[in-house]
């Protein structure tokens, strides 16, 4: 059934600014404070008030448009989109329509080894709406428009994907982008980032476009994925039914795993667009955008091609270092102390990203810090501690307050590779285990194995196993 | 002594000399308020606050503290302008209960400078009028004769500034609703380059055209209070700002020698009563004999100003009122059962006849199949426009103007159909359209009902210098006391 259809899908990801303070007023940009505390008489549209334009936030929309390659318009102007929303203080919202600040870029993206570029058409800033809470108890609903004002970027996608898989690809990535630039902090689960999908279907082969419904503010990297499988099932079964696609917007209950009609074409409000009298028109000039341009730090693609090309790591690993900005700089900055990158990029994938995924919000909080594990690092490439002994230290310096060598003096797990101390030990007890020394002269070299167990043994483990290793072939050998 | 008969420069001195004190003269004020209650010029009355302002005024005098220019004044502020712990209603039904949680700039700033306000004044609904007779709260009489209106929308202000309730009054012009009013009353109405005063905390009616102003009884009163509220604001994107000008001292330099007065050539044609005709010939005598050049000057698309102007100002009104939707401010429609019934009830019982009128002409304009046709238009041609009066000003200083085409007219005469009222404003409309400052004196009185008629000076854009220059030498040379 699949394989008869095309799916056209075209993404709008909205991105909330990570400013100090609204688009359009000074009231501080945070998440989660006292209802309707990050108020004042512009959010709140109170009669008489008016927004200012924060430089900042157009600064950040530079900067997401010169990180995807994006044109930067000379001039740009903000207009009034009108509509009725009790979540709208102002019953309109500024935004930008004929003259966004962004226009014509585009990201590539990889799925299962498949690079394509997909074009974003604009960026554009605008304010975002107050939240509404709907009573548990009542009828009521309650508004908190701490969210009102906040700056949005939306970044609107050219219909160039054609599955979830790339959907999903492309929001990672771009939001990746967005994180590492520092304009916003990507939390999804706290509506920072969201993504309308915009889908289509056609008859595999044609040229000809089908109806598109739109399903709007999907905010996990999940909902998108089921949310589209969903999406394009229901219209391909409709018009295997012989039925037509209504043009609507849909509404996904990630719960029910399903979406619902929220309002057809003829429902919607005409938006009346038209330039916001209360703002002039901007003017960007190229000096201003290149200051920008020299902000901009290394991007993910940038830093993973210079993993691999640079410092030898394969392409699996480098990937895994671009996760998140955290983690890219946690790596880069340990490699500016120790010049190993496979060692430093082991143990990010292994017991760093181990303790992360714990995290139930899965933000990226390192709770070691840069010095603890670049000695802890020198300590093992060193050979003045094994590798399990390290694992040990590491637990306690995740989250502690000491410094790496005190945890080892502090657990006594200091390796000794002093070779006359080692020896005196192997001597023993190779007088100690004749049976043992035969077997390994008679052609069974597995035999040393359990020899050298017996030295780290009678060590409490704190001999170099290599070293013991060492010297107890050289003592056999004699 | 009646002190509410003096000018603000008469009543500063005197409250500098420490004559009278300034608690004396807001309770003559206060007065004066009551007696004319009959009026209906103020929607409250701020009389605790008024007094304890005065005190301490008074206090600081009697200290020898440093004090504004406007110290101890009492003035009033029209009621779609934000005073914070009072009421600002906007002579609305919707904001009937609305209490400012904050401060218009302006309002800082006037009592930065000492001034004290003694009441809200009455105007149109919303400011959308020219009679004052479309508000909530009642329609103001002209104290110059009770049965005219004081025309609008700030016929409260003028009408308190005219009674002797104030000194001053702050009214707000859009499309001419200082400076009609300012004309129907016999006061000073000044209308400022768009942008001088800052908009933050005004009722938006039309966001780029709206301007708050003084109305006052004299032209250096006018000047005085200018000063005040003229100052650059950063909450207020479209601010201007203007060189720092002594304007008293600029008044008293005035000289008339080579200067040139424009006359617009496509308003010859424009029907005014015989009064008002004769009354600006007059004063164009005037200036002429008193050794200014008069000349012709003309603005192309001048009569297109009225559309431009109904077409704008609804477009941006409709938008501006939309957040008057029942969710908040206390007035909610009677009757809704879901959001959208909320909605359209609580707009069709809140909103007056003709707010209802402009606001769905406004949405008509801007929605998406009419918006290139009627607003986009509208703003090409008020480029137009802009860049003709531009032109003009190269000819000339000042253009005259007659402010209205009649005198005041009886209170019930705009029951009359609305849009016959618009074409009232052709004489005033165009400045607004091109931002530019103009400014209403008295000039004489029409002499079928005796009711004041005002003569318009337009200046180019931050000419407010050489408004007050003409105005005031007119004001104190020209014999204008005695009926047409």
């Amino acid at each position: 059934m699949m394989s008869k259809y095309d799916i056209t899908i075209g993404l709008e990801v909205h991105s909330e600014l990570t400013t100090k303070t609204k688009a359009f007023c000074s009231c501080a940009n945070e998440f989660g404070a006292t209802p309707n505390s990050n108020t004042c008489p512009v959010c709140l549209g109170l009669p008489g008030a008016i927004p200012v334009l924060n430089k900042k936030a157009v600064e950040y929309t530079i900067k997401a448009g010169l990180a995807t390659g994006c044109e930067i318009n000379e001039e740009t102007v903000f207009e009034r989109k009108n509509y009725y929303y009790p979540d709208n203080s102002t019953a309109y919202q500024i935004s930008q329509l004929v003259k966004p600040i962004c226009e014509n870029g585009h990201i590539n993206i990889n799925v299962n080894g498949e690079h394509k570029r997909i074009r974003i058409n604009r960026i554009h800033l605008e304010e975002d709406a107050g939240k509404l809470i709907h009573s548990e108890y009542g009828n009521d609903s309650l508004v908190d428009y701490n969210r009102g004002g906040v700056p949005l970027i939306e970044i609107v996608s050219e219909p160039d994907i054609s599955s979830a898989d790339e959907a999903v690809e492309y929001v990672q990535t771009l939001r990746n982008i967005l994180v590492f630039l520092g304009v916003s902090d990507g939390k999804m689960q706290e509506g920072s980032l969201r993504c309308d999908v915009n889908l289509s279907v056609k008859p595999k082969g044609s040229d000809k476009l089908g109806t598109r419904t739109e399903m709007k503010n999907l905010n996990s990297f999940r909902s998108i994925h089921r949310a589209i499988l969903s999406e394009q099932k229901r219209q391909i079964e409709i018009l295997e039914d012989g039925g037509t696609i209504e043009q609507e917007t849909r509404r996904w209950d990630d719960n029910l795993n399903q979406s619902f009609s929220l309002r057809s074409k003829e429902d919607s409000q005409d938006y009346r667009y038209f330039p916001d009298p209360d703002l002039m028109s901007v003017k960007i000039s190229k000096d201003y955008i290149e200051k920008i341009r020299k902000d901009i730090p290394a991007l993910p693609a940038e830093r993973k091609e210079r993993y691999m090309t640079e410092l030898g790591l394969s392409e699996y690993d480098a990937s895994l270092m671009i996760t998140d900005v955290a983690i890219s700089n946690f790596f880069e900055n340990a490699l500016s102390q120790l010049n190993n990158p496979k060692l430093i990029s082991n143990w990010i994938m292994t017991d760093v990203m181990r303790k992360l995924k714990d995290d139930e919000n899965q933000n990226v909080n390192i709770l070691i810090s840069n010095e603890n594990f670049v000695e802890l690092l020198k300590l093992v490439d060193s050979n003045e501690i094994s590798v399990t002994a390290a694992r040990t230290v590491f637990e306690e310096l995740w989250g502690g307050s000491e410094s790496a060598s005190d945890v080892v003096e502090r657990l006594g797990l200091r390796q000794v590779s002093s070779e006359d101390e080692i020896l005196k030990v192997v001597l023993q007890v190779l007088e100690n285990n004749p049976k043992s020394v035969e077997d390994y002269n008679s052609g069974n070299k597995r035999a040393i194995g359990f020899l050298v167990g017996q030295v780290m043994k009678e060590s409490g483990g704190k001999f170099n196993p290599q070293i013991v290793n060492k010297i107890l072939q050289q003592e056999l050998s004699k | 002594m009646d002190y509410t008969k003096l000018t603000i420069l008469e009543l500063s001195k005197l409250l500098q000399e420490n004559k009278v004190t300034s608690e004396e003269v807001v309770k003559q004020a206060l007065n004066k308020v009551k007696e004319t209650k009959h009026l209906n010029t103020l929607i409250s009355t701020l009389d605790e606050y008024a007094l304890n302002k005065a005190r301490e005024i008074d206090q600081k005098r009697a200290n020898r503290e440093m004090l504004g220019a406007l110290a101890g004044v009492p003035i009033t502020i029209k009621d779609n302008i934000n005073v914070l712990g009072f009421k600002t209603t906007a002579a609305s039904k919707y904001l009937s209960n609305y209490v400012s949680p904050y401060n218009a700039t302006l309002v800082e700033l006037l009592e930065k400078e000492g001034a004290i306000i003694i009441g809200k004044n009455n105007l149109d609904d919303f400011a959308m009028g020219s009679s004052t007779g479309y508000s909530y709260f009642g329609k103001t009489l002209n104290p110059v004769n009770e049965k005219y209106s004081p025309g609008g929308s700030s016929g409260g202000s003028a009408a308190s500034v005219a009674s002797g309730q104030s000194f001053a009054s702050i009214g707000t012009d859009t499309g001419g609703s200082i400076r009609q009013p300012a004309s129907f009353c016999g006061v000073v109405g000044l209308k400022p380059t768009y942008g001088a005063v800052s908009r933050y905390g005004i009722v938006a009616f039309a966001s780029s055209l709206d301007q708050a102003g003084p109305i006052t009884k004299t032209v250096k009163d006018s000047a005085l209070v200018f000063s005040a509220i003229a100052k650059h604001d950063a909450k207020d994107s479209q601010s201007i700002k203007l060189q720092e000008t002594d304007y008293l001292k600029e008044i008293e330099n005035f000289s008339l020698k080579g200067k040139k007065i424009g006359v617009l050539k496509e308003l010859k044609e424009i029907a005014v009563s015989d009064s008002v005709k004769k009354s600006y010939e007059r004063a164009l005598n005037f200036y002429k004999e008193h050794g200014a050049e008069i000349v012709e000057v003309s603005v192309e698309d001048l009569v297109k100003s009225l559309s431009i102007y109904h077409i704008v100002s609804a477009a941006e009104a409709a938008s501006n009122f939309a957040r008057f939707d029942g969710i908040k401010y206390g007035v909610r429609g009677e009757g809704y059962d879901d959001l959208t019934s909320l909605y359209y009830k609580t707009r069709t019982q809140g909103f007056g006849k003709e707010v209802k009128k402009r606001v769905m002409f406004g949405n008509f304009v801007i929605s998406t199949e009419n918006l290139d046709q009627f607003f986009t238009k509208a703003k090409k041609v008020q480029v137009k426009i802009i860049n003709q009066f531009n032109k003009a000003f190269k000819e000339c200083d000042v253009i005259l103007t007659p402010t209205t085409k009649t005198s005041a007219f009886l209170l019930g005469e705009n029951s009359k159909n609305s849009t016959d009222m618009y074409e009232e404003d052709i004489f005033t409309v165009p400045a607004s359209i091109a931002g530019l400052p103009a400014i209403s004196i008295p000039n004489g009185f029409d002499s079928e009902n005796q009711m004041p008629l005002g003569l318009q000076i337009i200046g180019n854009k931050k000419s407010e210098s050489l408004l007050f220059g003409f105005a005031n030498y007119f004001e104190e040379n020209a014999n204008i006391s005695e009926a047409n």
